[in-house]
């Protein structure tokens, strides 16, 4: 596994997204009205909607194609409906604000 | 700490509807233990006549199945029948010696079905209607024998004598009074009710009197008071029920006609309560299943620790169903002095609707053959509505004739048919909903299946489903809030945005007592709507409380990418920008190019990075095409160039485009212009229509050809173009400050009515009031296509981060 630098504190504001691609990944980075940092695949399971472009609600994001509620937490679903996407662990760097994620070397081709 | 135990007597609908509600409030507080003296799980009771009638098999009448018990950790002792309590040392005992201590109790133990104390009631033959074992013998006997009587003509007792023709047995039903269902209907509807029945087969002895049951052993025929006999091989006695109070009475717990409770179905004794048929509540034993279930919530919040109100008593509405037969009927039918009646008949359809009225309140209804306005009227008649001066409305809504009722067409679907057409939710699995999870209402079946929970078109049809499966007492009608964060409606949060000035989504939803901090998709767009219109120059606009296409003005589609629609004013274009739109696409190797139905041009497939570059080169103005604002205003060619056209009704769109461009509203409106009644920019159909004629213009409002087609209705005709500009102006301000977020204009004029809207734009002062109201928001809109390309804060969001670090090789 590898740490990478992928964004910084100020490239996103309050419930708000961001979006990071490394190599054929594509994560959609989350800053919570708390101020904490959520990383998930930027896929919903439903039908591949952007979920970097939902409404964000403390730590849940309505996907923008068909309002699926997911939780940045753990990347599940809420019902009705099923189903999770990949969540990533994210680091942030108290003094500079760098977001950090581990990642596979593999995914590392730039 | 350790669970409370608490033991339900009666494994019935009213007390295991109790646990369930328990269950939700507080799933972990007690350890349940549930007595039931038949060996099934808990059924539907009222659903008997469907299964006796061959509607329904038994499994379709369960309610709780066996696994229900199980999932919920429930000890459920079935075929036992509690025969003793001991209140001070808090136990109870079934007739097989099982002892089982309390803390908590409740008796749900229903009741009785009442019999005829006659001389012979004792005979083989002889039977009630009350559980299914009931119905087994009802089919038993209609194999070896032929005659049946049913001693009561009330709902039990009709629906039992359908039960049994359909067993093709020669079916009469004897009754006391000279017409049936007396308790429920007017003699008009009886008599209604009974020449159907007699249509069906079923014989009737009115006026009779039952003095014994004649036979040997078993039952052969019944003589009455008047001398007559009739021959009988089963006597179903169906006069009636009593509560079931023997348990209670036995240890001393005070009993009247039923046990005696209070407004949280205390019984005398602190630790047992009592729900149901069984429970005597201000003097008034219920028999119908809606007051049970009020019952059995109130008491499950009362031993959830949850604040309640208490039971206030329960206003009383019958549907009666057998085959081919509706019957409603509520509240104080009969006509009496001081009283005024609508009534329609219609003895060729066989319909007769009744409404008793007084002071202007529905107190009471009777309907017959078409039970379509049944929901609606009984939640008119519970909230006391005043309903003065649409009377006839009610029972006469325009253009519906002999239409077939609504739950009649449901009912006639196929299981897999299709009720919400944008989730794909079928019939099947709404009906399931209703049965296993118990849904209620609209909001329930929409979080549980999502029917409804997109364009909301299909709601009639869920409502008309639950009406089916649940009977109209059974179908919860909520008062519809903004979204599952609060229960305040629309105009409720608006009010108080003005009255207590509040400036952001947050504030709102902190002093409102939002029950999630920071709302949902549904309710965040709508606040950041109302707090805009309510305060223009204050409000900050809340970009992260927009939808995705207004945060980033355009259209996402379903692969990501985006839809980009320039404004072309009235649908008039010139080579130059053609030109310019052509080259965009080919530069940014745009996939498709369409004509939109509102008259201008639609770039598909464009990458979110490339959004600004787009606009930037376009240098045209948004189009809004994708937000609750003004989209298009279509016109014909007009005077122009047609020989029909009367007046310019190109200008006339192009000029009310250009004033109303880039306005908010509630929901998206589209505008036309025609140049005469020809009516070629199809203004009738829009939310807003200027009809050109001879000399002037007509304004039509609430058109549309969407999903809720409606012709618009004529709001006024006016002489010059001025005019048009006025009336359009106020017209919207006036929807913009009183329509609900999301509310197109067709359900606006609907909801508030076109009369309300002409009397507030009746008089000059107040249209030019709204006027300059509309002229301040206007004057304060920027176009936000120029906003982003300048502003490189925002310009930046529309990139992907593309900085990479290698950082090190974590553990």
């Amino acid at each position: 596994m590898k740490r990478i630098v992928i964004a910084n504190m100020s490239d996103i504001t309050e419930k708000r997204s961001r979006v990071v691609h490394i190599g054929s990944l594509e994560i959609a980075l989350f800053k919570l009205s708390t101020g904490e940092i959520r990383a998930i695949e930027n896929s919903c399971p439903h039908k591949a909607g952007k979920l970097s472009e939902g409404i964000v609600c403390d730590h849940h994001v309505y996907c923008p194609l068909h309002d699926w509620k997911i939780n940045l937490d753990d990347g599940l679903v809420q019902s009705p409906d099923e189903g999770c996407v990949t969540t990533y662990r994210v680091e942030v760097d108290q003094k500079n604000g760098d977001i950090s994620i581990d990642v596979e070397e593999k995914l590392l081709v730039f | 700490m350790a669970k409370k135990k608490l033991v339900l007597v009666g494994n019935g609908m009213a007390g295991v509807r109790c646990i369930e509600d328990i269950l939700k409030l507080a799933p972990d507080k007690y350890e349940i233990t549930i007595f039931g003296s038949e060996l099934h799980p808990n059924y539907n009771r009222i659903s008997l006549s469907s299964v006796l009638a061959g509607d329904a098999d038994m499994k379709d009448i369960i309610l709780n199945d066996w696994d229900w018990y199980n999932e919920n950790h429930i000890t459920l002792y079935s075929g036992q029948t509690v025969d003793k309590i001991d209140p001070v040392k808090k136990w109870v005992r079934s007739s097989s010696g099982l002892v089982v201590s309390y803390d908590e109790l409740i008796l749900a133990t229903g009741s009785l079905p009442f019999m005829l104390p006659l001389p012979g009631a004792n005979k083989e033959g002889v039977i009630a209607f009350r559980d299914i074992k009931d119905c087994q013998t009802m089919v038993e006997t209609s194999k070896k024998y032929k005659k049946a009587i049913v001693i009561g003509g009330g709902l039990l007792g009709i629906e039992a004598a359908r039960g049994l023709l359909n067993l093709n047995m020669d079916v009469s039903v004897v009754h006391i009074f000279s017409h049936l269902m007396e308790r429920q209907l007017d003699p008009t509807a009886a008599h209604m009710l009974q020449q159907e029945l007699e249509n069906q087969g079923m014989k009737f002895l009115l006026e009779k009197n039952t003095k014994a049951i004649l036979g040997k052993k078993r039952v052969t025929s019944l003589e009455f008071t008047d001398g007559s006999t009739v021959e009988a091989d089963l006597v179903v006695m169906a006069v009636g029920i009593k509560p079931n109070v023997a348990l209670a009475k036995d240890c001393g717990i005070e009993v009247n006609r039923g046990i005696v409770v209070n407004d949280y179905l205390e019984t005398s004794d602190p630790h047992v309560y009592a729900v149901g048929e069984c429970a005597e509540h201000r003097g008034t034993v219920y028999g119908l299943v809606a007051p049970l279930y009020e019952q059995g919530n109130v008491l499950a919040k009362r031993l959830a620790g949850v604040e309640t109100e208490g039971y206030q008593g329960s206003v009383l509405a019958t549907k009666l169903k057998v085959s081919g037969v509706n019957v409603f009927s509520a509240g104080q039918f009969m006509d009496a002095p001081g009283t005024k009646v609508v009534r329609v008949q219609d003895d060729f359809d066989g319909i007769y609707k009744k409404i008793v009225m007084k002071n202007g309140k529905i107190i009471g209804s009777v309907l017959f053959g078409d039970t379509t306005e049944g929901s609606e009227l009984f939640s008119m008649i519970r909230k006391q509505e005043d309903v003065s001066g649409r009377e006839r409305e009610i029972l006469l809504p325009a253009g519906t004739g002999t239409a077939k009722s609504g739950v009649d067409r449901v009912a006639a679907m196929p299981m897999d048919e299709i009720i919400c057409g944008c989730n794909g939710v079928t019939k099947e699995t709404i009906i399931q909903a209703i049965k296993e999870k118990g849904c209620t209402s609209v909001q329930d079946v929409k979080a549980c299946t999502k029917a409804s929970g997109s364009c909301g078109g299909c709601k009639p049809l869920v409502v008309d489903l639950l009406t089916y499966v649940l009977g109209a007492e059974g179908v919860q009608t909520e008062k519809e809030g903004i979204c599952g964060c609060t229960s305040l409606s629309h105009s409720e949060v608006v009010d108080a945005i003005r009255r207590m000035e509040l400036t952001t989504t947050k504030e709102v939803m902190n002093v409102l007592e939002w029950s999630q901090s920071e709302g949902c998709s549904k309710c965040r767009p709508a606040l950041n709507y109302y707090l805009g219109m309510v305060w223009p120059k204050e409000h900050v606009e809340e970009r992260e409380s927009r939808f995705v296409n207004e945060r980033n003005h355009a259209n996402i589609q379903k692969d990501g990418t985006y839809s980009v629609v320039p404004r072309i004013y009235g649908g008039v274009t010139t080579p130059g920008d053609l030109k310019k739109i052509a080259d965009v696409a080919v530069k940014y190797n745009v996939p498709m190019v369409k004509f939109t139905g509102g008259q201008r041009i639609d770039l598909f497939g464009v990458k979110k990075e490339d959004l600004p570059k787009v606009w930037e080169e376009l240098d045209m103005p948004s189009g809004y095409a994708y937000g609750k604002a003004l989209r298009t205003v279509k016109t014909c060619v007009g005077s122009t160039w047609c020989r029909f056209g009367t007046q310019d009704s190109m200008k006339m769109g192009i000029e009310l485009e250009k004033k109303l461009e880039r306005l908010n509203t509630p929901a998206k409106i589209k505008l036309a212009v025609s140049g005469c009644p020809r009516n070629c920019s199809e203004a009738t159909v829009k939310d807003l229509g200027v009809v050109a004629i001879d000399g002037g213009w007509e304004i039509y409002v609430g058109g549309n050809g969407g999903t809720d087609v409606r012709t618009a209705d004529l709001l006024v005709k006016v002489k010059t173009e001025e005019e048009v500009m006025e009336w359009t102006q106020s017209y919207f301000q006036y929807y913009r400050e009183t329509a609900n977020y999301n509310e197109r204009t067709s359900k606006w004029v609907e909801r508030i009515g076109l009369e309300t809207i002409q009397k507030e734009l009746e008089q000059k002062e107040n249209r030019m009031a709204l006027v300059e109201r509309i002229e301040n928001v206007l004057s304060l809109m920027e176009d936000p296509w120029k906003e982003i390309i300048e502003n490189n804060e925002l310009r930046k969001t529309f990139e992907p981060l593309s900085y990479l670090n290698l950082v090190g090789t974590a553990e």
